[in-house]
C-alpha cells in the first residue's frame, strides 16, 4: 500500500516505512542508542530527500526521547540542572546549525554537508566503538580490572563553577555548554538527538556518575530536537509529519522487542555488532561521495 | 499554367482544413493528489468535425497530442571531484523546462510534422526543454535524462487510436510524481505535415483533503504545523511508554 507524503512530495510505501522504524527500534532497543544516526541514513537510501529525512527525524526523536525520559523521571534519575545548561548550549547550537543548513540548502551543497557530517561522525564512533570493545572483549577474558576514570583534570581550572547535586559535581558551566551547544549543531544537521557523543562526553569530559547520564541526555535531547523540528518547521519547510508518523509506529513497537533481545546478548558482542553496523553505513555513505555518481546532474533543490 | 494549378491547389486545401476542426474532451479535467495517490490515467478522446463529406483525395490525417506541466525547478548543478569526493559545482538555470512532458499522436512527430513546424509550435522534447545558451546542451540533456528516469518526461510516444479519420482516444498517463499545477493538454490536427486545427484544454493537478490541509499549514502557519508535529510526537512517546508500562506491569 502507497502513501503520499505532502511534504517530501513523494509516494512510499507504507510498511517500508514502518517496517524500517521497527528495524531501527530493534537497534535502538538492543543498543540503547537513540537510532537517529542510523534512521537518517536509511531515509537517504530510500529516497527521503535529505533535508526532509533530516527535519522528519527530529520530529521523531523528541517522541522517542519523551517516551525514554518518562522512566527516568519516575526513578529521579535526570540531572535537571545539568540538563538545563546542556540545553541551554543545545539551543545556541541547533540555531547555528539550522541557519548553516538553510544557507547551504540554497546554494545546494546541504545534501554535501549531511553525508560528509554523517561519514565523519559514523567513522569516528564506530571504529572507537570497535576497538573499545575488542579491548573489553580481551579484558574480561584476562580478568583485568577496567581503568579508573580520572575525576580531576582541566576542566577543574575554569572559571563559572556551579554545584549539580544530583550528578554529585562542583565542576564550570562551561563544559557542559559546550558539549550541548556542540550536540545542538549535529542535532540540526544531522537530524539525531547526539546521544552518542554526549553520552561519553558526559562519563569521561564531564565525569558524571554513568546513572544520571542516560536521564539527563534524554531530557535535554527532547528540548533540543523539539527546538529544531520547530526550526526547520519554520524556517525550511522540511518536516514531513505522516512520515514522522509511520516511523514512530514502528520504532515504539521495535524498540520493546530490541530491549527483549538486548537482555539476551553479552554487551561486548552487542557493541561489536553496532560498531560494525555504523562502519557499514558510514563506508557505504564514504562510497556515494568517493565513486563517481551515475548521474552527475542534478535538478536544483529550493534554490529560490 | 502550372502556376494556375497551384493555385487551385492551394485554395482547396484551404477550403478543406477550413473544414475540418477537431473537438477534444477529457473523461477528467482535475487530478487529486490524496495520501492515497498513486499516479493517474486520464482518457482523451474527440472527433473531427466536418462541413462536408470525408475528401478522400485530401492526405491521410494525424493527430498529436502535447501534455505539459507548468514549469517550477529550473536551475540545474553538475558534479565535480574536488579532490576526492564528488560535489555540487557549476549550476545553469534553463530556459524553459515542463515538470512534465509527453506525446500521443498517430505516428512519431519527426515523420508526422516538418522540423520548422515542431520548433515553432515547441513540440517534443528538443523544443520543449530549452537552455539559453548552446555551450550548456550537456545540462539541458540532463534535465531530460532526469525527467526521464523519474517518469515525468514520457520516454516514448503514446499511441492515438483514429478510426475512419473522424474519432480519436488515447490515455494519458500521470505519474506518482506529478507536480501541483495546470497542464496543458494540446490537442493538433496533422494533415500534410502541417498543424490545421487545435483544440486546448487543462487538467488541474491538486493536493486535496489531508494532504492539501497538512502542505499549506506547513507552509503557511509553518509556525502552528511545527507545534502540531511536536503534538504528535508528545502524545505518541506518552502513549508507547504508558501501554508498555501497563504490559510489564
Amino acid at each position: 500500500m502507497q502513501i503520499y507524503l505532502p511534504i517530501a512530495e513523494m509516494s512510499v510505501n507504507i510498511f517500508l516505512l514502518i517496517g524500517l522504524g521497527g528495524l531501527v527500534g530493534i537497534l535502538s532497543g538492543m543498543f540503547g542508542v537513540g537510532g537517529g544516526f542510523l534512521m537518517t541514513p536509511l531515509l537517504f537510501f530510500i529516497g527521503i530527500p535529505p533535508a526532509v529525512a533530516v527535519a522528519t527525524e527530529a520530529n521523531q526523536i523528541v517522541a522517542s526521547s519523551f517516551s525514554g525520559v518518562l522512566a527516568h523521571v519516575k526513578k529521579k534519575t535526570v540531572d535537571f540542572k545539568m540538563g538545563t545548561v546542556l540545553l541551554l548550549g543545545g539551543l545556541l547550537g541547533a540555531a547555528v546549525g539550522v541557519q548553516v543548513f538553510k544557507y547551504l540548502k540554497e546554494i545546494g551543497q546541504v545534501d554535501l554537508l549531511i553525508t560528509l557530517s554523517y561519514v565523519v561522525f559514523l567513522g569516528m564512533i564506530g571504529s572507537l566503538m570497535f576497538i573499545e570493545s575488542l579491548g573489553a572483549i580481551r579484558r574480561s577474558k584476562k580478568k583485568a580490572p577496567p581503568k579508573k576514570i580520572k575525576r580531576h583534570n582541566w576542566i577543574h581550572g575554569l572559571p563559572f563553577k556551579m554545584r549539580f547535586r544530583t550528578s554529585n559535581l562542583y565542576i564550570s558551566a562551561i563544559p557542559p555548554f559546550i558539549v550541548g551547544a556542540l550536540v545542538g549543531v549535529l542535532a540540526a544537521i544531522m537530524g539525531v538527538g547526539g546521544g552518542f557523543i554526549m553520552v561519553p562526553a558526559m562519563i569521561y569530559v564531564l565525569g558524571m556518575p554513568t546513572k544520571v547520564v542516560i536521564g539527563t541526555s534524554l531530557f535535554q535531547i527532547i528540548f533540543v530536537t523539539a527546538f529544531t523540528t520547530m526550526m526547520h518547521a519554520t524556517q525550511n519547510y522540511t518536516v514531513d509529519a505522516v512520515l514522522a508518523l509511520l516511523l514512530l509506529i514502528g520504532g515504539v513497537v521495535g524498540a520493546q522487542i530490541g530491549t527483549r533481545i538486548g537482555v539476551k546478548m553479552k554487551a561486548e558482542q552487542l557493541r561489536i555488532l553496532l560498531a560494525i553496523m555504523v562502519l557499514g553505513v558510514c563506508l557505504k555513505l564514504g562510497l556515494d561521495l568517493v565513486l563517481t555518481p551515475s548521474e552527475l546532474f542534478s535538478i536544483g533543490l529550493g534554490g529560490h | 499554367m502550372r502556376i494556375i494549378f497551384l493555385i487551385i491547389g492551394l485554395f482547396a486545401a484551404t477550403i478543406a482544413s477550413a473544414q475540418e476542426t477537431i473537438v477534444s474532451e477529457l473523461s477528467q479535467d482535475g487530478v487529486s493528489i490524496t495520501a492515497t495517490f498513486d499516479g493517474s490515467e486520464i482518457f482523451l478522446f474527440g472527433a473531427i468535425k466536418r462541413d462536408a463529406p470525408i475528401n478522400l483525395s485530401a492526405g491521410k490525417l494525424d493527430v498529436i497530442i502535447e501534455v505539459s506541466g507548468p514549469p517550477t525547478e529550473t536551475l540545474v548543478r553538475q558534479k565535480e571531484r574536488k579532490v576526492i569526493i564528488w560535489v555540487n559545482a557549476e549550476s545553469v538555470e534553463m530556459e524553459r523546462a515542463p515538470s512534465y512532458y509527453s506525446i500521443a499522436a498517430t505516428g512519431p512527430i519527426e515523420e508526422l510534422l516538418t522540423e520548422a513546424e515542431r520548433s515553432l509550435r515547441n513540440l517534443g522534447l528538443d523544443y520543449a526543454v530549452r537552455v539559453a545558451d548552446p555551450a550548456n546542451e550537456a545540462y539541458r540533456e540532463a534535465v531530460i535524462r532526469i525527467h526521464q528516469d523519474n517518469g515525468t518526461y514520457a520516454t516514448e510516444v503514446t499511441p492515438v487510436t483514429l478510426t475512419e479519420e473522424t474519432l480519436f482516444t488515447t490515455k494519458l498517463a500521470m505519474p506518482v510524481n506529478v507536480v501541483e499545477g495546470d497542464y496543458t493538454v494540446k490537442t493538433m490536427l496533422v494533415r500534410d505535415q502541417q498543424v490545421i486545427s487545435t483544440s486546448t484544454s487543462t487538467i488541474t493537478v491538486r493536493k486535496t483533503g489531508a494532504e492539501k490541509w497538512l502542505y499549506d499549514l506547513a507552509h503557511e502557519q509553518a509556525f502552528i504545523y511545527g507545534l502540531l508535529s511536536l503534538a504528535v510526537a508528545l502524545l505518541a512517546g506518552w502513549t508507547a511508554s504508558e501501554i508498555f508500562r501497563r504490559i510489564r506491569g
